[in-house]
C-alpha cells in the first residue's frame, strides 16, 4: 500500500482548481482574431504590410523586454501582450510607414503609455492608440500617406481615403466617392486607409471569434457601432441618402477596428456591463462629432483615448447592486 | 425552469470518475478517532473515559451549548484514548479514540420514533438534536437550531441536492440508491414546517437522479417537487439556491430564514429520516474519494472517525506524484497538510491531486479583464476588493465594496486569467475587518467599565 508519510503535500487556500484560460491564451486569441485583417492587408497593400507589422511587433516586444531589463523587473513578454500591441499599432497605420516610425511609436506605446504606469493592466490609455496618436501629432504627413488598395489601382486616381472624401460633406464629393467605391467595396475592404481598418468583414470575423471565445463581451462593440449607426442616419448632410451615408460611416474608417479591438482593451475600459454600454455610447458620440464637426476626417482614435480617461469614473460610480442589497430607507427604518 | 442566480462558472465537473459507482461499505477500520468538534458552535465535552466499553450509536460527546450537536460512537469497542488529535481545520481538537471490537453491537439508546407519521415539530427537533445532525454539505451548522429558528418564519423548504462542486457524487448516488430516505426525510420536513411542498434543487447533470426521485414521489404521493437547475457553480451555495429555486434574495448580512427559506442538504435529509425511522444518530458518512492522485476513485460509506488513509487504501492507494489532499470539493474544500485526520460529519469528499490542477503564478498581475466581476454570484467586484486590500484599505473593502458579503465560493479565483489569489485575500481581509471590529468592541467595553469605575 501507499507509503503516505513520504508524500509531500501543499496546503494552500481554496479554490484548488483554476480555469485553463490565462493571460497568454487570451492574448493568443486576440492575435488569432487579428489574422483575417492582417491577411487582407497583405492581399490589398502587398508584402510591405506584413513587413510593417513584423517591424512593429519586434519593436514593441523589444521595448517591453528592454524596459523591464533596465528596471530590473521580472520579464513578462511571454504573456504576448506586447505582440498584440505591436500588431494593433501597425494595423492602425498606413503600410507605407518608414520602419523607424514604428520603433518610435512602439517606444511610446510600450514604455511611456504602458510600462511607466506599471505594465499590463495598469495603463490608462490604450497603448497602441497612444503610440498612433503621438505619430499622428509628430508626422502627420507620413501618417496620412495612404496608398490605393490592389483592387482599385487602375480604377481610381486620387489616393484620398473614403473618410477624407466624406469629410468634405458636399454632394459632388459624395458622388465621386460612391462612383469609385461601392458599399460592397467598403464592407469587403477595397478602399484606402490604415492597413488593418479597411476590411469590415475581416474585422467582424475576428470580433465574432473573440465573442465566441468569451475574450470580449458584445457590450462595447455593439454600443459603439450602434451609436455611430444611429447618429449617422440622423446626422447625414443635406442632399445625401441617409442610409447610404450610414453604411459608409459604419464600414469606413477605423470604426470596426476601434470598436472591436481597441475600445474593448481590458485595462482601459470599464469592468461592469452597464459601464461598458455607457463607455461604448460615449465612444460612438465622440466619433460622430469629430467626423462631422472636428478638424480630422476620422475620430475613432481620439474618441477612444478620451473615453479611456473616463473609465475610472465609470468604474467608481457604476457599481453593480449586490445580491440581497438592503435598501437605504429600510436600513434607516430598522435603526 | 427555475430562476437563475447571478454569475457563476462552469468548471469541468469530473464526476464521471465516480457517478456510476454504487456506494461501497468500507470494511470497518480497526480504530476510529472521533473529534469532539464536527460542527459550527461550541465543541462537545467527552463523557467517556479510557477503558470504557462503547456501542454503536452511544452518546460519547455532550453538546457544549445550544448551538452544538452531540456526538456518538460510530463503532463498538473500547475507548483507547481521550486526547487532542490533529484536526482537519488545522491545529488539534479533543478526540475520542475507539478500538473496534468488530462486534457491531448497537446501543440500546438507538430506537425508532413511536409514531413517525405524526410527529409534532417539537418532537422532530428533539430527535434531530439528539441524533447530532448537522448540515452535512460541509457547513456543519447544527440542524436542530436551523429548524427551530426557522419554524413559523419559513414558507419555502428546499433540499439541496445541487452538488455543484466538481468530483463529488455522494448525493447523486444517494438519490439513485436511497430515494425513499430522501423523499420520506423531505416529507418529515414538510410536516414539521407545515408547508404544502418541499422543493429538491438538483443540477441538470444529474437528470437520472431527478427521474428516480420523481418516480418515488409519485409512488409515495409525497409533498415534494424536484426542481432541475442549470449546472453551474456555485448552484449549491445557500443564497444562490434560494435565488434559483424561489426567486428570492437573502438580505445582506441575514440568514435564508429571513427570506422565508430554509435549506437542508440531501445527506442531512437522509440523516433526519434515519434518526426518525431507525433511531440511528449520525455515525456514518458517504465520502467521494476521487481526484487524479487516487488509483481507483469510489463512493465509500464509512464510520465517522475513519482515518482518511483507510479511505485511500480502499481505493487502491495514492499515486506517488500526489501533492495535494483536499477535504471537501476542489472549490471550497480544505487542503490537508497531514494524513493524520479522520472523516467528520461534514466530510463529503476526500480528493488527492497528482496532475496539473494547481496552476500557480509566482508574480501574478491583474489585467483588469473584469471576468471576476461577471462571475461573482453576489455581484461584488473582486478586482477592486483585491486592489483595495493590497493597499491595506479595509474601510473601502468593507463599506464601498461590500467585501463582508463575499461567500468565498472561489468563482472569481477560478476564472481569473492572471491567476491572482483573490479568495485567499478576501478571507484575510474579512478576518482583519472582524478582528478590528472585535478590538473596537473590546476597547469600548473597557472604556465603559473604566468610566463606571470612576463614577463609582
Amino acid at each position: 500500500m501507499t507509503d503516505y508519510k513520504n508524500l509531500k503535500l501543499i496546503a494552500s487556500s481554496s479554490p484548488h482548481i483554476r480555469s485553463n484560460e490565462n493571460t497568454r491564451s487570451i492574448m493568443l486569441d486576440v492575435i488569432i482574431a487579428l489574422l483575417p485583417a492582417l491577411a487582407w492587408a497583405i492581399y490589398s497593400f502587398g508584402f510591405k504590410a506584413l513587413l510593417t507589422t513584423v517591424i512593429s511587433v519586434v519593436a514593441c516586444v523589444f521595448w517591453e523586454w528592454a524596459y523591464r531589463k533596465v528596471m530590473k523587473k521580472n520579464q513578462m513578454i511571454g504573456d504576448l501582450s506586447a505582440v498584440v500591441t505591436g500588431m494593433l499599432l501597425a494595423l492602425t497605420c498606413t503600410a507605407n510607414l518608414p520602419w523607424w516610425m514604428l520603433v518610435i511609436g512602439g517606444f511610446f506605446a510600450i514604455v511611456v503609455v504602458k510600462q511607466l504606469y506599471g505594465g499590463i493592466g495598469c495603463n490608462f490609455l490604450n497603448p497602441a492608440l497612444g503610440g498612433r496618436a503621438i505619430l499622428v501629432a509628430s508626422y502627420a504627413g507620413l501618417m496620412g500617406n495612404y496608398s490605393l488598395p490592389k483592387a482599385k489601382l487602375d480604377v481610381v486616381v486620387s489616393t484620398a481615403t473614403p473618410m477624407q472624401i466624406m469629410k468634405e460633406g458636399t454632394v459632388e464629393q459624395w458622388e465621386i466617392l460612391t462612383s469609385n467605391y461601392s458599399v460592397g467595396d467598403m464592407f469587403l475592404g477595397n478602399i484606402g486607409g490604415a492597413m488593418g481598418e479597411v476590411s469590415a468583414l475581416a474585422l467582424l470575423l475576428g470580433g465574432a471569434y473573440l465573442i465566441i471565445r468569451k475574450v470580449i463581451s458584445w457590450h462595447i462593440p455593439v454600443a459603439y457601432i450602434g451609436t455611430v449607426l444611429v447618429l449617422s442616419l440622423v446626422a447625414a448632410p443635406a442632399g445625401i441618402d441617409a442610409v447610404q451615408y450610414m453604411l459608409y460611416s459604419v464600414f469606413g474608417g477605423g470604426l470596426m477596428l476601434g470598436a472591436i479591438f481597441m475600445a474593448t482593451d481590458y485595462a482601459t475600459s470599464p469592468v461592469t456591463k452597464p459601464g461598458q454600454l455607457i463607455y461604448g455610447i460615449g465612444c460612438g458620440l465622440l466619433t460622430v462629432f469629430i467626423r462631422r464637426f472636428g478638424s480630422f476626417p476620422e475620430g475613432v482614435c481620439y474618441s477612444i483615448l478620451i473615453m479611456n480617461c473616463t473609465t475610472w469614473l465609470l468604474d467608481k460610480y457604476i457599481r453593480p447592486t449586490i445580491y440581497g442589497a438592503v435598501k437605504k430607507e429600510k436600513k434607516e427604518a430598522a435603526k | 425552469m427555475a430562476h437563475a442566480f447571478f454569475g457563476g462558472v462552469h468548471p469541468n465537473d469530473m464526476k464521471a470518475a465516480t457517478n456510476e459507482k454504487a456506494i461501497e461499505q468500507l470494511a470497518a477500520p480497526a480504530q476510529v478517532v472521533i473529534p469532539m468538534s464536527m460542527h459550527i458552535g461550541a465543541p462537545c465535552k467527552p463523557i467517556v473515559a479510557v477503558g470504557d466499553k462503547v456501542k454503536i450509536g452511544q452518546r460519547i460527546g455532550e453538546p457544549g451549548g445550544f448551538v452544538s450537536a452531540p456526538i456518538h460512537a460510530s463503532v463498538s469497542g473500547t475507548v483507547k484514548a481521550v486526547e487532542p488529535r490533529p484536526s482537519s481545520m488545522g491545529g488539534t481538537v479533543m478526540s475520542v479514540v475507539i478500538d473496534n471490537d468488530f462486534e457491531n453491537t448497537v446501543s440500546e439508546e438507538v430506537k425508532p420514533a413511536a409514531d413517525p407519521e405524526n410527529l409534532t415539530s417539537e418532537e422532530l427537533v428533539e430527535i434531530v438534536k439528539n441524533a447530532g445532525i448537522v448540515g452535512q454539505g460541509g457547513a456543519t451548522f447544527p440542524t436542530h437550531v436551523k429548524i427551530s429558528s426557522g419554524l413559523g418564519k419559513v414558507d419555502y423548504v428546499i433540499i439541496n441536492a445541487a452538488e455543484c462542486e466538481p468530483y463529488i457524487t455522494g448525493d447523486h448516488r444517494a438519490c439513485l440508491e436511497r430515494p425513499d430516505q430522501v423523499i420520506l426525510g423531505a416529507t418529515l420536513l414538510a410536516k414539521c414546517f407545515g408547508v404544502d411542498k418541499v422543493y429538491i434543487g438538483i443540477e441538470a447533470n444529474k437528470q437520472n437522479a431527478a427521474d428516480v426521485l420523481n418516480a418515488k414521489i409519485k409512488e409515495l404521493n409525497a409533498p415534494v417537487q424536484v426542481v432541475v437547475l442549470h449546472t453551474r457553480y456555485p448552484q449549491g451555495a445557500e443564497k444562490q439556491l434560494v435565488q434559483a429555486v424561489s426567486g428570492r434574495q437573502v438580505p445582506s448580512g441575514k440568514l435564508p430564514a429571513d427570506a422565508g427559506c430554509c435549506i437542508f442538504n440531501l445527506n442531512t435529509t437522509c440523516a433526519i429520516y434515519r434518526a426518525v425511522y431507525t433511531g440511528m444518530p449520525v455515525v456514518n458518512k458517504i465520502v467521494t474519494v476521487s481526484g487524479s492522485g487516487v488509483i481507483e476513485p469510489k463512493n465509500v460509506e464509512c464510520p465517522i472517525g475513519t482515518p482518511i488513509t483507510a479511505l485511500f487504501d480502499a481505493c487502491g492507494g495514492l499515486k506517488e506524484e500526489t501533492y495535494k489532499l483536499i477535504m471537501g470539493g476542489p472549490m471550497m474544500g480544505l487542503a490537508q497538510h497531514s494524513f493524520d485526520v479522520t472523516v467528520g460529519k461534514g466530510t463529503g469528499a476526500m480528493l488527492a491531486f497528482a496532475g496539473d490542477e494547481e496552476k500557480y503564478e509566482a508574480e501574478p498581475q491583474c489585467i483588469r479583464c473584469g471576468k471576476c466581476v461577471g462571475v461573482c454570484p453576489i455581484r461584488l467586484e473582486p478586482i477592486f476588493m483585491y486592489k483595495y486590500l493590497m493597499k491595506g484599505n479595509y474601510e473601502a473593502f468593507r463599506d464601498q465594496l461590500h467585501g463582508m458579503d463575499c461567500i468565498e465560493c472561489g468563482a472569481c479565483t477560478y476564472t481569473c486569467p492572471a491567476r491572482l489569489p483573490l479568495t485567499h485575500a478576501f478571507r484575510l481581509g474579512k478576518q482583519q475587518v472582524n478582528n478590528a471590529r472585535m478590538a473596537a468592541q473590546a476597547k469600548a467595553a473597557a472604556e465603559k467599565a473604566a468610566a463606571e469605575k470612576k463614577e463609582a
